[in-house]
């Protein structure tokens, strides 16, 4: 196995875990660190399957920069959006379907 | 683009543009409005009578218009489009008259006579149609422009009669899309076109023709009011006065009847159509419809849902007229689409005339009316003895054009029943004009709304187009054989399109 | 400005900066003068596609791989030109809709202008990579428009779009990881001879990723739960820029990848976005019919109608008017929609009552408003002459041709179904009924927008050929 592969399936775990925490855990701030993992999770495996013969690739490497910056921006929309919410209905997850 | 191309769409200018404009203008502008509408409905008479005139002399009016690869928007004027069109545009100048007279004074005319003028409209694209698919365009345009008009009073009663009938169309509409869909994805085009396009099909696709005809046939015949698809045309006479006439008489019943004509002469042909075994079904089934609208007329109280009923069953004459299979029974259908719609038109006036100047709706209420109203009275008797079939009327000549051609199509029980319906008529109107004419006046009428003045029953705007029609419909039976009578027109469309396949 | 593409990007992002700085009174004519101008170089592309054939560009002069690839077809100019005229208009409306002084009139026109050059980046994008950046963009000021409003139920409704969003564009984004880590290059164009039948199992769940991602996105049956309150809940010109418009761009991309790279992986699953779409029709009409709530209504509709896009798949791979019926579904019901939207918003504005039964009677106060709610109705319907019925013609013919009955019934179903929602609005439009005391004064720009919106879809069932030339520039399908 590769260093490659192992960073690959590291990578798609972390996506896994992030990803069902953004579906499943309630509370708006460990939602938005599941997000967090998830998009780490999608970084790893970009720049973990692009290690072909240890030559590095720089495509990949000006992806996850450029994925890094949008994760940035969406957090930070994330907490805004979650503070305000919390600030007028004093909840901290969100109500329930409708 | 030449002038046979225009004049079809002025045709339907006439009546789109005014419409629109209507729409526009504030509730306020009464004279405005009285002056497009009327200015519309002339200049559609003065641009139908050049279509005519074109026509019997040989001209081609058609105008194209490409809508999808292979799909087009047809509009062509020829000889069967134009008894239609001819038809409604007369009746429509007289609607129109009569709506006037009929709405003065009430709320949201400009919406009334904009959706009047669509539904104009959209009765001309249906006569015009040259393919299926421009059929099916102004169909459903007709359903749309007609439901504001059927739940223009804005009561429950209306909503519940408007939604009946959106049911029921909307779900016709369906099926003849879904007829139409398939038609084309076999032939590759839905032309209308002399002794049929179906045909070229061959006994192969049997199958599948006869399950497009009945697709077809159901869609057109929720419209033509055929049973067991005749179930919101009862229910639809909460509408307006001049609603009903347009209903029954110009516009939608006769869209359905008009579209059977059409697919069974020119999507099936009439020979292909036989040889398939589709034309005893519709027999059956014109029969059974005209039956049951007669005796469901029989145990009717109220007067519009007597004619409603009557409507159900004078319609499929028409539908009778196309299965019986031979010239002398199309004449009979065809001339039946313009007589009925007179005679049909007549009775709705009339019956609005009661409702507006005394209040009266129902058939128990009608004794001593033709002493009260003996003009209004007069025409109403032409036109039911007319629909009895009655001499000197044009229901004679409709009815002794269909005996001939049950007989000669060698189809004897549908003469029974002829006479049957003719008995039943008879037996639903007769107790109507004997109330009128011959019970004493009642101590006090309904809700009397307009006070007789002298020789005025009710005011003129009400009373001239009903006895207009009266008069056409005795022109019509007197006059049948003159070379202008809608008979004649009749003939000439046989012959065109009938006999040129049959030889 | 000879190259149009670059600049459909650039002059949005311009004006949105410059709206942000110039306060929304200014800033909302700038905003609809840029609009404007998007409108004339879209109609300028789509003029060049047709003469010249399909032309790719490299923003900056940069090559790709690290360079930037912008390329557009006439699947990418329909959408830009869906985009650019509806957008035109709704900024009309939304320059009468919001008051003097709105919180959310100073946030929306910037984050408009942000979704429009996302939306056009993601339909010009010729890589993987960068439709990710684009499909984020999108997201990103989509759920600020969403959160515009300001209220509890808005920032709610908001968050749920937003974790929505990430965890489409996340799933895609690792799909997208993986096709690199199987080809070593994200170009659409340099992927096409790639993939075929046989591929590694990685790109099969790369491509499995990307696909749910994107419907995840555009709220496809079962994924459609934070569509009806977002769209439902924002201020009318928002709702409907979402509705017509946001939800389209990741169905474009699905199409994209469909036909593209994925074709060959495609067939094998192609009766799923059939069959959910089947499902979404049913179910979003189901609930439109029981919303009790006018905006909601409308935005459950929204859920019914996707469902159409997806039914095209089974039918695409064979020659035939499939795709060509999803794009003018797309078109139709993107004019349709922002118009019943708009039209909603007026009503609203009027009667102060976001519910169906505060209809009741506003055909005798607003004709125009509910002539526009009706005509959009029609295309949503499917009746003719609109756009939605060549849609619904469309897409039947490709469904008898081969033979797929079920897909027939439930376009069929689905047009009864909509006359069932449309005219439950309708009906109770036409009852007579009081007028309402605290009624406002409906402003005329408002009501002419949402008729023109209407106007266009009905009248688009009369320049389908235009449409449909405009598309086949470049097909891939």
């Amino acid at each position: 196995m590769t260093s490659g592969l192992v960073f690959a399936l590291a990578g798609v775990a972390l996506f896994a875990m992030g990803a069902a925490g953004v579906l499943l855990l309630a509370e708006l701030m460990r939602r938005v660190l599941a997000f967090n993992i998830m998009g780490s999770g999608a970084f790893l495996v970009l720049v973990g399957l692009a290690q072909r013969n240890d030559v590095p690739d720089p495509v990949p490497q000006a992806m996850v920069l450029t994925g890094i910056v949008v994760a940035v921006a969406a957090t930070a929309l994330a907490l805004a959006l979650a503070r305000r919410y919390q600030a007028l209905g004093g909840r901290d997850e969100l109500a329930g379907d409708d | 683009m030449t002038a046979n191309e225009l004049l079809p769409l002025a045709v339907l200018a006439s009546s789109l543009l005014p419409g629109l404009v209507i729409f526009a203008l504030p509730e306020e502008r009464v004279a405005l409005r009285t002056a497009l509408n009327l200015a519309g409905a002339f200049a559609k008479i003065g641009l139908v009578a050049l279509l005519v005139a074109g026509v019997a002399a040989g001209e081609d009016y058609v105008f194209r218009y490409a809508v999808l690869p292979g799909i087009d928007l047809v509009f062509k004027a020829d000889a069967l489009a134009l008894l239609f069109i001819t038809l409604s545009t007369v009746l429509w100048l007289f609607t129109t008259l009569y709506a006037i007279g009929y709405l003065e004074g009430a709320p949201h005319r400009s919406r009334f006579f904009g959706f009047f003028s669509l539904c104009v409209t959209a009765t001309m694209g249906i006569a015009m149609a040259g393919n299926l698919f421009t059929f099916f365009v102004f169909y459903e345009l007709l359903t749309l422009s007609t439901f504001p008009l059927v739940v223009h009073r804005g009561t429950e009663k209306a909503m519940r009669a408007g939604t009946i009938y959106l049911a029921y169309t909307l779900v016709g509409g369906t099926a003849l899309l879904v007829g139409i869909v398939w038609l084309h994805s076999l032939v590759g085009h839905t032309e209308f076109a002399h002794g049929g396009i179906a045909s070229a099909l061959g006994e192969g696709q049997a199958g599948a023709l006869k399950a497009i005809f009945l697709l077809l046939i159901a869609g057109v015949g929720v419209k033509a009011a055929l049973v067991p698809l005749h179930g919101w045309l009862p229910q639809a006479m909460v509408a307006p006065a001049p609603v009903s006439a347009l209903l029954h008489a110009v516009a939608v019943v006769k869209a359905g009847a008009f579209g059977i004509v059409r697919i069974a002469y020119e999507i099936y042909g009439i020979e292909f159509a036989q040889s398939l075994g589709l034309l005893l079904p519709l027999a059956v089934l014109a029969a059974v419809t005209i039956l049951w609208g007669s005796l469901r007329a029989l145990f009717q109280d109220d007067l519009k849902k007597r004619l409603a009923y009557s409507t159900v069953s004078q319609v499929s004459y028409i539908a009778l007229g196309v299965a019986l299979f031979g010239p002398l029974g199309t004449i009979g259908g065809l001339v039946h689409l313009v007589h009925q719609g007179v005679m049909k038109i007549t009775l709705f006036f009339c019956a609005g005339n009661y409702a507006e100047t005394l209040g009266i709706h129902k058939v128990s209420e009608m004794d001593g009316a033709g002493r009260r109203m003996p003009w209004t009275t007069a025409a109403f008797s032409v036109a039911a003895l007319g629909m009895m079939g009655a001499p000197l009327t044009a229901g004679a000549v409709s009815k002794a054009w269909l005996g001939d051609g049950a007989e000669a199509a060698g189809m004897g029980w549908a003469l029974w029943v002829l006479w049957a319906s003719s008995l039943l008529n008879a037996a639903y109107f007769l107790p109507i004009l004997w109330r009128a004419w011959a019970r004493p006046l009642p101590a006090a009428w309904p809700d009397e709304h307009i006070p007789a003045r002298g020789r005025r029953e009710t005011a003129w705007l009400l009373l001239l187009p009903p006895l207009a029609t009266a008069a056409l419909t005795l022109t019509f039976g007197i006059f049948a054989e003159a070379e202008w009578s809608p008979l004649a027109w009749a003939k000439l469309i046989a012959q065109r399109e009938y006999l040129q396949a049959a030889f | 400005m000879t190259e149009p593409l670059p600049w459909l990007i650039l002059l949005p992002l311009a004006w949105a900066t410059a709206t942000f700085l110039l306060g929304p009174g200014r800033g909302a004519w700038l905003a609809i003068a840029g609009i404007a101008v998007q409108c004339g170089l879209t109609f300028a592309l789509a003029g060049q596609l047709l003469a010249e054939g399909p032309q790719p560009h490299a923003a900056g002069g940069w090559a790709p791989p690290l360079g930037i690839a912008l390329a557009a077809d006439g699947l990418a100019a329909v959408m830009l030109l869906l985009t650019q005229g509806v957008a035109l208009l709704l900024a009309l409306y939304a320059r009468g809709y919001f008051a003097p002084g709105d919180q959310a009139a100073r946030h929306f026109w910037p984050l408009a202008g942000f979704l429009l050059a996302g939306m056009n980046a993601l339909f010009l994008a010729a890589d993987l990579f960068n439709l990710y950046v684009t499909l984020e963009l999108v997201g990103l000021a989509a759920v600020g428009l969403v959160a515009s409003g300001g209220g509890a139920a808005q920032l709610g409704a908001a968050l749920r779009y937003l974790f929505a969003t990430l965890l489409g564009s996340g799933a895609y984004l690792l799909g997208v990881a993986l096709v690199y880590g199987a080809y070593g290059t994200v170009s659409i164009e340099l992927l096409l001879p790639l993939v075929d039948a046989d591929v590694p199992r990685a790109v099969w769940f790369a491509a499995a990723l990307m696909l749910a991602g994107l419907m995840l996105k555009t709220a496809l049956f079962p994924f459609h739960f934070w569509l009806p309150p977002a769209h439902g809940g924002a201020p009318a010109p928002v709702s409907a820029l979402l509705s017509a418009l946001v939800v389209k761009a990741s169905f474009y991309l699905i199409l994209r990848l469909w036909l593209g790279p994925f074709a060959p992986l495609a067939a094998a699953i192609a009766w799923l976005p059939a069959l959910l779409g089947s499902a979404a029709i049913l179910w979003g009409s189901w609930r439109a019919i029981r919303a009790e709530r006018l905006k909601l209504l409308v935005a459950w509709s929204t859920v019914a109608q996707l469902g159409y896009l997806f039914l095209i798949f089974p039918l695409i791979a064979a020659p035939g008017p499939a795709l060509a019926a999803g794009v003018m579904q797309a078109v139709s019901h993107g004019l349709a929609k922002a118009a019943m939207f708009a039209a909603a918003g007026v009503v609203i504005h009027v009667t102060g009552r976001d519910t169906v039964a505060g209809v009741a009677g506003v055909a005798g106060r607003l004709p125009l408003t509910l002539f526009a709610f009706a005509l959009a109705g029609v295309t949503l319907m499917g009746l003719p002459p609109s756009g939605g019925f060549l849609a619904k013609w469309l897409l039947i013919d490709a469904a008898l041709a081969q033979g797929a009955w079920a897909l027939a019934a439930v376009v069929i179903a689905g047009g009864l179904l909509a006359a069932v929602y449309v005219f439950r609005v309708l009906r109770q439009a036409f009852l007579d009924a009081p007028a309402v005391e605290a009624a406002h004064p409906a402003p005329p720009l408002l009501e002419w927008t949402a008729f023109a919106l209407a106007a266009a879809s009905v009248l688009l069932g009369l320049r389908g050929m235009e449409l449909l030339r405009l598309l086949s520039v470049g097909s891939a399908g």
